[in-house]
């Protein structure tokens, strides 16, 4: 299994996300189902983290000293299975299996089934808390190692996100990086339609968090702020990524319904030439 | 959310931390645990603890004062608080959780299922103040429906103690034990049942006899009640046997097919709603492996109320002689 190549080289970076945008595209076709708008607007900064950011052992999952990455978001399991395996988790022709009867790669992450993911995730609102666990375990330990959390925004609407930002504040976990994946939609229809979350940078302010706020597509900026991140001393750290639903595929972007919709044959065709991606 | 009546014990706490079987001893259970925890914290660094704002209550105030690097009060955020514990486990600690009973399964049921037992993490859920003797604080602090919702999780193991020298070996126990676990204690004073040679193990009932004519199994507060039940019908020349069927989940099939075999009743007794509970998990076994007449005792279908202990277990109809009556019933049948 190869192992991991990271580099800051923003080129590079760039190149990496959007063979992640085509395999996810890929899989997503081929199971028939899932979750292509959150997966995809979130595609550049998980690509930052994996191929970047992290330390991390695709060969050693459960290394001590790993930063740790916890998709609060568990629908967008097709981009974190993607970057999993692209970095060396597990073998890339595995990722034909999603949302298969037996296969580990479930419709939302199940950690008991896939190595590469921490703790199962799905049902919104829970990663934060978990991720604060995790920065007050490392700490205890003396642990150099950073978590990172990524939420979706229409995720924020559950109450248990504010409580486990009380709780990272109050705790000071330094340690910890939340990544809000602002893409504006959720299921029925534009956040704030359904249920307005503005103003978010104000409200995780009042938390007590250092907060970011970013292009969640400019490769430059995303790894910028979490190098500034790192630096952050006395607060946890919050990056507020402005993204767009679908990113990177005219057809999806912005549209509310490529929630949980797969891409059909005819789609996929269309978003590889897009991507400039021939299916390899 | 939640009572602050005996907030003031935790600036009472001794400073030091010692060692206590509760062998023979009345002691509510919640103490047993304060106690028991503070003493594992002393052995196994790897044990962390939190609670959401009760620590004076549910006894984890001694470990606190102890240890307070590794006690992480949360405030009022019970399902924050579930979360968090997962995360420390996640990083090789071992979390203890503590609320009281109603708000720990209830108000983060889902997160105990999706975070703790979905992912199998290694989580103590540790409650205290469940059933009816919470006493004054009435209904909305007294669970009657905590062991259902936590026996119906996949992967979790369920323990209801029945004194204080139970309580001491499960926390000593579950520590060990890798997985999800709920424990299940009280707030009020209970009596010494378990012999002083007893080991608690989990999955493995203790069997103080068994009767000829009726079985009753127990646990939690309800085992007392059941030894005093057995001494009643013995005087009416009914021969009684009681098992202590501590863990709910897994059941002691073995000693419940025993019991079945032998006798002519199997009496189940709980402070816990008869839905769901010790009641629902022995009736389940039983009609599918060995039917037999089973009788439930513990609330029916209700809510409880406030007043004192003792009148809401009579009020509930939990007492020694609510057993003698439903088994006289039926012998007389």
């Amino acid at each position: 299994m190869a192992t991991v190549t990271q580099s800051r080289d923003i080129e590079f970076l760039k190149k990496q996300a959007r063979t992640v945008r085509i395999e996810i595209l890929k899989m997503l076709a081929q199971a028939g189902s899932g979750h292509t708008g959150g997966s995809l607007s979130a595609a550049d900064i998980v690509t930052a983290l994996y191929f970047y950011k992290m330390r991390h052992r695709p060969d050693n999952p459960k290394w001590p000293e790993r930063d740790r990455f916890i998709l609060s978001k568990g629908h967008a399991a097709p981009l974190l299975y993607t970057v999993l395996a692209l970095t060396g988790y597990f073998d890339k022709s595995l990722l034909n299996t999603l949302r298969k009867t037996g296969s580990p790669l479930q419709g939302h992450p199940s950690s008991k089934m896939l190595h590469g993911v921490e703790v199962s995730t799905g049902s919104l609102g829970q990663g934060l808390s978990i991720a604060n666990g995790m920065a007050l375990g490392l700490r205890l330990d003396k642990s150099p190692a950073r978590v990172y959390c990524l939420l979706g925004d229409g995720e924020i609407q559950e109450g248990q996100v504010w409580e486990a930002a009380m709780t990272a504040g109050h705790y000071v976990l330094d340690n910890l990086c939340a990544i809000v994946d602002l893409n504006s939609l959720q299921i029925d229809g534009r956040c704030e339609d359904v249920m307005k979350i503005d103003p978010v940078a104000e409200k995780w302010k009042a938390f007590n968090w250092h907060i970011f706020e970013i292009d969640g597509h400019n490769m430059e900026e995303i790894v910028t702020a979490l190098d500034e991140a790192e630096k952050i001393k006395g607060k946890p750290s919050a990056i507020l990524a402005k993204t767009v639903k679908g990113k990177g595929v005219s057809i999806f972007e912005g549209k509310v319904e490529y929630h949980g919709l797969a891409p059909t044959k005819e789609e996929l065709e269309i978003a590889l030439k897009e991507l400039g991606g021939n299916g390899k | 959310m939640g009572s602050r009546e005996e907030k003031s014990a935790v600036n009472t706490q001794q400073s030091t931390v010692e060692s206590q079987s509760f062998a023979g001893q009345a002691v509510a259970t919640r103490d047993a645990y304060g106690a028991a925890l503070a003493e594992l914290g002393k052995r196994n660094e790897k044990v962390v603890v939190l609670d959401a704002d009760l620590s004076g209550s549910t006894k984890t105030a001694k470990f606190a004062k102890a240890f307070p690097d590794r006690f992480f009060n949360m405030g009022i955020s019970e399902q924050d608080m579930i979360g968090t514990a997962g995360g420390l486990s996640l990083t090789g600690k071992i979390p203890f959780a503590s609320t009281f009973a109603i708000f720990e399964t209830g108000r983060a049921w889902e997160q105990i299922r999706q975070t703790i037992c979905y992912s199998s993490l290694n989580v103590k859920l540790v409650a205290t103040h469940s059933g009816i003797t919470v006493g004054e604080d009435g209904a909305s602090h007294q669970a009657l429906e905590d062991v259902a919702l936590m026996r119906v999780l996949p992967q979790m193991v369920v323990i209801v103690p029945s004194d204080g020298f139970e309580t001491k070996q499960v926390i000593d126990t579950v520590a060990d034990y890798e997985g999800p676990v709920y424990v299940r204690l009280g707030r009020a004073k209970v009596p010494a049942v378990m012999p002083a040679d007893y080991k608690f193990r989990i999955g493995k009932a203790y069997k103080f006899n068994i009767g000829r004519d009726v079985n009753i199994i127990a646990n939690g507060i309800m085992v007392s009640a059941a030894l005093q039940a057995r001494e009643l019908l013995s005087k009416e020349g009914i021969d009684a046997g009681v098992i202590n069927m501590s863990t709910v989940k897994p059941l002691d099939t073995e000693i419940l097919l025993e019991a079945a075999k032998i006798s002519k009743l199997i009496v189940t007794a709980e402070e816990h709603s008869i839905i769901g509970g010790l009641g629902s998990a022995v009736s389940e076994f039983l009609s599918e492996n060995h039917p037999i007449s089973i009788k439930r005792i513990g609330t029916r279908d209700t809510f409880g109320g406030s007043g004192k202990p003792d009148e809401l277990l009579k009020l509930y109809g939990l007492t020694a002689e609510d057993i003698v009556k439903t088994v006289t019933e039926f012998m007389r049948k």
